[in-house]
């Protein structure tokens, strides 16, 4: 039975990971080629998952909706870039900081306008919302293995686009010396302009793939965006590899803390005390293993070439 | 809103001579912004359909309601508190959804001698030792209603029960309320982050493992929604019985309708009020509020609307002497007021001693999903704390 419930956290830890994956990827490129610390990404996320649950309702079909919202995300970071951030490239990090957290404020305000306090929840199709029973007697719900799927899509095609595309290698050589790509004649406002697009997108796709999970709502980007920048540090700022396998083990960490440590505290204090002590040191387990990559490899995991 | 205020304020202490008050300041602590806000909104609306319902009067005293919020963090919550007592200087300070809000923004009113009434958070802390005798409570402590949902799985005869909360002050208090009358075995328990953690998949496949007879939660706002959904994309609904304390309510069924979710409906939860809930002062209550706003009212604005009719039959009794605290204190301890929930007294705590009643998801005649009252559970009860405390 208990190795049942090993393999299903497992595969709690892996989707969660992968989430974050999304999210992360865009948050890389963004610090590490642009220089630019963006608080708002959460908001894309956010923006996101409304834009599908608007969608979804209209459409009636939450696939139509994705793929309308997908774009929608995009613009609304394009327009971002081009409007607010364009200016500040140029400026210190507290900079960024304070003008990229003024856009979550804008941004929840926007949201509450728009959509209303109460959020949105995104209807699944009904073969969608069930389990389905996996190899040796493992559940397992079928929108979680989408999720699984659609991420490590996106995933395989982000390396393809940037390993083997032209644009890839401008990214690329954007991430590693951003000086010298421009005086090769990198275009790099539209660069810039396109990673951040490609970042919101990627965003917004997480927040899309959450909400009929957890629903969509006011204020969802934050706590996860913190969850992203621990994976973009341990990963190496810049570096999509990094993100990938960063996310995956805080995914696969956070899970198996939450899942696993008040049993396992239980052998060394009382139970009462592993009650309280259990859920306080499974949230602080990342940050923990931030302390030590950033103390062994300050660098993260993986940083992106010329940088380490 | 802030400006408006500001400016009565200070025109109001140019015009009149300070001893005489010819209106009432009501601080009012709640949440207005982020997933929150939905329950601050309700509240809300409870508080201008009570102000309406007294034509902004409360005995010759025109009302003023200065709102605050909380953002659902509790050091927001206090600063808004400091603006209101220190810069506003309101005559009383009410509100407060959230207990870990509550408790860290007590003492700025309580040090101020002014009056706190909260019309929700009912924190353990202020109910026992912690127990002011400038702070009342319009709702109920924390433990009692989970207290009656134990005697109601005791009825169901449920042995083994997995209970999953969230990890702050009120989940803490909800926990305890459940162990406390619950005769069977807890065979799992989860404390979640709050109000961070949305995903529940790691403590549903526990609960899957420990394959209970029941699982108990306390999801307040948007949190019950998605554990709810998530349940049933575990594939437990309907597997395992779920029962649920302040998860359920008018605000988030209307949503499970929208999203067609009919496994919610014959749903059991415990509570001390319901729409339904017959006397004068409810009907008037409820058919006001639909018809205002349209939907049902949820438990937060009977409280918001009884905390707004406590304070204004507080003031009858005073007239425009309301800047004398004791006799201010003294003239709501009385509680002379119609309640939403028929007959309403303090215990020595200030907290009330009430009905606990089980109620049940149902459809209403025009097909609207609501919650119905069916058994009484637990009769007059009082919180057990109250014997902790020495007033």
């Amino acid at each position: 039975m208990n190795y049942v419930l090993l393999a299903e956290q497992f595969l709690n830890g892996i989707q969660l990971g992968l989430l974050l994956f999304l999210l992360s990827a865009g948050l890389t490129l963004v610090f590490g080629i642009m220089d630019l610390v963006n608080l708002a990404h959460g908001s894309l996320y956010m923006i996101g998952a409304f834009f599908a649950a608007t969608f979804t309702a209209l459409t009636g079909s939450f696939l139509i909706g994705v793929l309308l919202a997908l774009p929608a995300t995009l613009v609304v970071g394009i327009v971002v870039e081009i409007v607010v951030l364009r200016t500040l490239y140029a400026r210190n990090h507290l900079d960024h900081v304070l003008a990229t957290f003024g856009l979550i404020l804008f941004f929840n305000e926007l949201v509450r306008v728009v959509w209303g306090p109460a959020g949105m929840s995104i209807p699944l199709p009904a073969a969608l919302d069930v389990s389905v029973s996996l190899l040796f007697g493992i559940t397992y719900p079928i929108y979680r293995i989408v999720i699984i799927l659609v991420s490590l899509a996106v995933a395989v095609g982000l390396y393809f686009l940037i390993s083997r595309t032209r644009i890839g290698m401008l990214i690329r050589a954007g991430a590693s010396n951003r000086t010298m790509a421009g005086a090769l004649g990198v275009n790099i406002p539209r660069l810039f302009t396109l990673i951040f697009g490609l970042g919101a997108a990627l965003a917004g796709l997480a927040g899309m793939m959450i909400a009929p999970v957890t629903q969509a709502s006011i204020g969802m980007g934050e706590q996860i965006l913190i969850f992203a920048f621990v994976v973009i540090v341990i990963g190496g700022i810049g570096s999509i590899r990094g993100a990938l396998v960063g996310a995956l083990l805080i995914g696969i960490i956070d899970t198996m803390g939450r899942s696993f440590l008040d049993v396992l505290l239980l052998v060394v204090i009382s139970p009462a005390a592993a009650e309280t002590a259990g859920p306080a040191l499974s949230s602080m387990m990342i940050y923990i293993l931030m302390a030590l990559v950033l103390a062994i490899r300050p660098q993260g995991l993986f940083p992106p070439r010329g940088r380490q | 809103m802030f400006k408006t205020a500001l400016l009565a304020a200070s025109a109001l202490a140019l015009l009149s001579s300070p001893a005489l008050a010819e209106s009432i300041k009501i601080g009012f602590v709640t949440t207005l912004t982020t997933g929150g806000s939905v329950i601050g909104e309700d509240m809300r609306r409870s508080v201008e359909l009570a102000l309406i319902n007294m034509n902004l009067k409360m005995g010759d005293l025109d009302v003023e309601v200065i709102y605050g919020d909380d953002e659902f963090n509790p050091q927001k919550g206090r600063q808004v508190t400091e603006r209101l007592v220190k810069q506003q200087d309101v005559d009383i300070v009410a509100g407060y959804i959230w207990s870990n809000v509550l408790l860290a923004s007590a003492n700025v009113v309580l040090d101020a001698d002014k009056i706190l009434i909260s019309s929700n958070a009912g924190p353990s802390q202020l109910a026992g030792k912690g127990c002011n005798p400038n702070f009342f409570n319009v709702s109920w402590q924390n433990d009692q209603t989970p207290m009656a949902m134990g005697e109601v799985l005791n009825q169901k005869g449920v042995e083994n029960l997995y209970v999953i909360a969230p990890n702050y002050a009120a989940g803490k208090n909800m926990v305890a309320g459940v162990e406390r009358t619950f005769k069977g075995n807890i065979v799992g328990k989860d404390m979640t982050a709050w109000p961070d953690q949305l995903d529940w998949a790691a403590e549903l496949s526990k609960v899957k493992a420990a394959n209970p007879d029941g699982v108990f939660i306390f999801y307040p706002a948007r949190h019950g929604p998605a554990f709810i959904k998530q349940y049933q994309q575990a594939g437990l609904f309907g597997q395992i019985p779920l029962y649920s304390v302040f998860t359920l309510d008018s605000i988030s069924l209307p949503r499970f309708q929208e999203a067609k979710m009919e496994g919610v409906l014959g749903t059991i939860m415990t509570q001390f009020w319901a729409p339904d809930l017959d006397n004068e002062q409810n009907n008037r209550f409820v058919a006001d509020y639909r018809a205002k706003y349209g939907t049902y009212p949820a438990f937060y604005g009977a409280q918001a609307y009884d905390t707004m009719f406590l304070i204004k039959s507080a003031v009858e009794q005073l007239g425009t002497k309301i800047h004398d605290v004791d006799a201010f204190r003294a003239a709501i301890a009385k509680a002379d007021f119609p309640s939403v929930r028929g007959d309403f007294a303090f215990g020595n705590n200030q907290f009330p001693i009430q009905n606990f009643y089980s109620r049940e998801v149902v459809a209403d005649a025009d097909g609207n999903w609501t919650t119905s009252i069916r058994d009484l559970v637990l009769e007059k009860n009082q919180d057990p704390y109250a014997a902790e405390c020495a007033m």
